[in-house]
């Protein structure tokens, strides 16, 4: 188990001062002028060097993110954009980092701003997290008053903004070009790529996205260094990580816990256990609604890092939110609700998006009470396979790949459930 | 679904001297000719301010940020926060529906907006006093079943004390958000398994409740 002492987020659950003196107790701002004054490569190569893959589900390491950025301005300013929209079923943790230890991710703004030459960054919050605004303000605002922010930004000589700007519920402005549309004042459409934010993002300038969580680990990286980082964690699933877990554990919660530590361990040591024993584990969706579930029995001994859960369950760890089922849940209708979701949450731009969503729920409406014939479950599966790949951003994969998860573990139980309508109705055909 | 202007509309929309303020302060962050930027923040300020977005305020936000009224009005229909039908003068509870808050007991939840409420989402109690409907994921999933009212979030959610949440709400009071079972935020119930060694005084609520209880805003409008 991760040691206190080794923990990013020292007041992840707020019972502690949240202000900027409390910050500073726990080690932050420590001299942060000193770590810019070792330069843009020298930042980005221990970025690089410590492993960091983007907190926001994809994956994509970090530093080599950064350096995509233009080392010289071409008279445009360049951007730093934090995603903080946070609507990923099952994720809440970047919620916890803004509401309950902000200084973490304001002072990894101003160090990620300057290792890319920007001098303005954008926090953009999904709306509904009302609190989490006027708290992550009021932490903003402190560090302007404290010579943090602002020109000279804690005494760095960089002069650097910092402005928090909110939506107003669409989860399609999680998907990084969506947000940018957004920020801009638009209808969150994600953009045709290329070209890519580095080239022209907000305001068609050189732009980067990133998590909150990628930001916020930054400062402790830089100050305990790479190799500290990568003490945690198996090869390229390097670090500490936050594990938002929920659903039917005894204790849901969410943990800052090593990468790579076992579902066993994770459940076991904070959570209180799967809710009536391991033998009631049904399916864990590992990493936020948009992976495909895994079978209870395949968890127990499972990896929770990016590279395990895809290569051997066909899975992924996502934004690492654990969406824990046992065998009281009606798997079918669990992922049911996903594709609500997703057609709720389709932007529409493109057909196979916005038609196939509406198809697949439509059709798994009819798979939660069985009423379909048999031959639907392989044409739903085709067509999931249509939509997947061939669509302008990743929505229309992460509507796809929950159903595929689906009939891949659980095809038994959806025919069970066809034939046992089908049998419900020829009873009540012969009985009259 | 569709989303679509109310039938019924004021006919004018003005902020109060105080929001006006605050809202040209707001064109401040974004560079110059970028004042389109402030869109949502605006809206969103108009409906704090009135309940609803109305379509004179949205015709008023986009003559102040120099937007064709269309653009402004593809923003209000797009986004879902905007409510674009008039919602319960004391209160409108967005239930979250999706799975894991699902699995966790929302459609009890659901149900008891439809037997106190009504029986269908965006519909007005008899008396007009509330309103409900179901949203997706709010992000709390830690704490689920959970429902947003007004600012705050109520987590740790059960029937009965979503029922004596709308009493409360009913009789003028404004209940304590957060966790409705004891917790303090998304710590295991148990008891805390991380950040156990920090020697440090403990705070009585946390951070999104404390605002809650300090600023007894949670439904207020923001009309000063
Ligand atoms: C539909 C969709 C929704 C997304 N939602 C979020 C989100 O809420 N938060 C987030 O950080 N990334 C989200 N992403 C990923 C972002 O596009 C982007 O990859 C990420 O912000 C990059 O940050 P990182 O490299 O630090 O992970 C979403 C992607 C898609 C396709
Ligand atoms: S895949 Fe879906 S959400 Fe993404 S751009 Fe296309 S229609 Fe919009
Ligand atoms: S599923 Fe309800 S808050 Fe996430």
């Amino acid at each position: 188990m991760l040691q206190d002492s080794d923990r990013i987020f020292g007041n992840l659950y707020g019972m502690f001062d949240r202000t900027l003196a409390g910050a500073r107790k726990r080690g932050q701002w420590d001299n942060t002028a000193a770590l810019l004054q070792k330069g843009r490569d020298w930042i980005i190569q221990e970025v690089k060097n410590s492993g960091l893959r983007g907190r926001g589900g994809a994956g994509f390491p970090t530093g080599l993110k950064w350096s995509f950025m233009p080392k010289e301005t071409d008279g445009r300013p360049s951007y730093l954009v934090i995603n903080a929209d946070e609507s990923e079923p099952g994720t809440c943790k970047d919620r916890e980092i803004m509401r309950h230890d902000p200084h973490t991710l304001i002072e990894g703004c101003l160090i990620a701003a300057f290792a890319m030459a920007a001098h303005s960054c954008y926090i953009y919050i999904r709306g509904e997290y009302i609190r989490e605004r006027e708290t992550l303000q009021s932490a903003i605002d402190e560090a302007y008053d404290d010579g943090l922010l602002g020109k000279n930004a804690a005494g760095s000589g960089w002069d650097f903004d910092l402005f928090l700007h909110h939506g107003a519920g669409a989860y399609i402005c999680g998907e990084e070009t969506a947000l940018l549309e957004s920020l801009e004042g638009k209808k969150g459409m994600p953009r045709m790529k290329p070209p890519f934010p580095a080239g022209a993002g907000l305001y068609g300038c050189p732009t980067t996205v990133n998590n909150v969580e990628s930001i916020a680990v930054v400062p402790t990286i830089l100050r305990r260094g790479a190799d500290w980082f990568t003490g945690f964690g198996r090869p390229n699933n390097t670090g500490t990580k936050l594990f938002a877990i929920s659903g039917h554990v005894n204790f849901p919660c969410v943990v800052e816990e090593a990468m790579s530590i076992s579902f066993e361990e994770l459940i076991e040591t904070h959570c209180g256990g799967i809710r009536g024993g391991w033998d009631n584990l049904k399916a864990v969706i590992p990493g936020g609604s948009s992976v495909p579930c895994v079978r209870g029995e395949h968890m127990k001994t499972a990896i929770m890092d990016f590279d395990f859960l895809k290569s051997e369950l066909g899975s992924g760890l996502g934004t690492a939110a654990v969406i824990v089922m046992d065998h009281s849940t009606d798997i079918i209708k669990a992922i049911w609700r996903l594709s609500k979701f997703y057609k709720h949450e389709s932007c529409g731009q493109c057909t196979p998006c916005r038609e196939g969503t509406g198809w697949m729920m439509r059709v798994m409406d009819r798979l939660v009470t069985g009423n379909a014939a048999r031959e639907e479950i392989d044409m739903l599966l085709d067509v999931t396979k249509q939509v997947e790949g061939h669509t302008i951003c990743a929505l229309g994969d992460a509507a796809a790949w929950p159903i595929q998860g689906l009939i891949r573990n659980f095809r038994d139980e959806i025919e069970d459930r066809i034939l046992a309508n089908s049998t419900k109705r020829n009873t009540m055909v012969a009985a009259e | 679904m569709l989303r679509r202007l109310h039938h019924e509309q004021p006919d004018t929309f003005a902020f109060t001297a105080a929001n006006q303020a605050w809202a040209e302060a707001q064109l401040s962050k974004y560079p110059k000719g970028r004042q389109a930027s402030a869109i949502i923040p605006l809206l969103w300020r108009a409906q704090e301010q009135e309940g609803w977005l109305t379509r004179a305020a949205i015709e008023y936000v986009a003559n102040m940020l120099d937007m064709a009224y269309i653009r402004a009005l593809e923003v209000a229909s797009f986004y879902f926060m905007f409510q674009l039908n008039p919602v319960g003068s004391v209160a409108h509870i967005q239930v979250c529906g999706t799975t894991t808050c699902m699995i966790c007991g929302s459609e009890d939840l659901i149900a008891v907006c439809q037997s106190r409420i009504a029986p269908n989402p965006h519909e007005l109690s008899p008396d007009g006093r509330l309103s409900w409907e179901e949203v997706e994921c709010l992000g709390s999933c830690a704490n689920a079943p959970m429902v947003q009212i007004g600012k705050d979030y109520y987590e740790d959610l059960s029937s009965e004390r979503l029922n004596s949440i709308i009493d409360a709400f009913l009789s003028g009071d404004i209940p304590t958000p957060g966790p409705q079972n004891g917790r303090f935020s998304c710590e295991p119930a148990s008891g805390l398994t991380s950040l156990t060694t920090l020697a440090d005084e403990r705070l009585s609520h946390n951070g999104s409740v404390q605002l809650a209880v300090t600023n007894k805003d949670t439904i207020k409008r923001i009309d000063g």
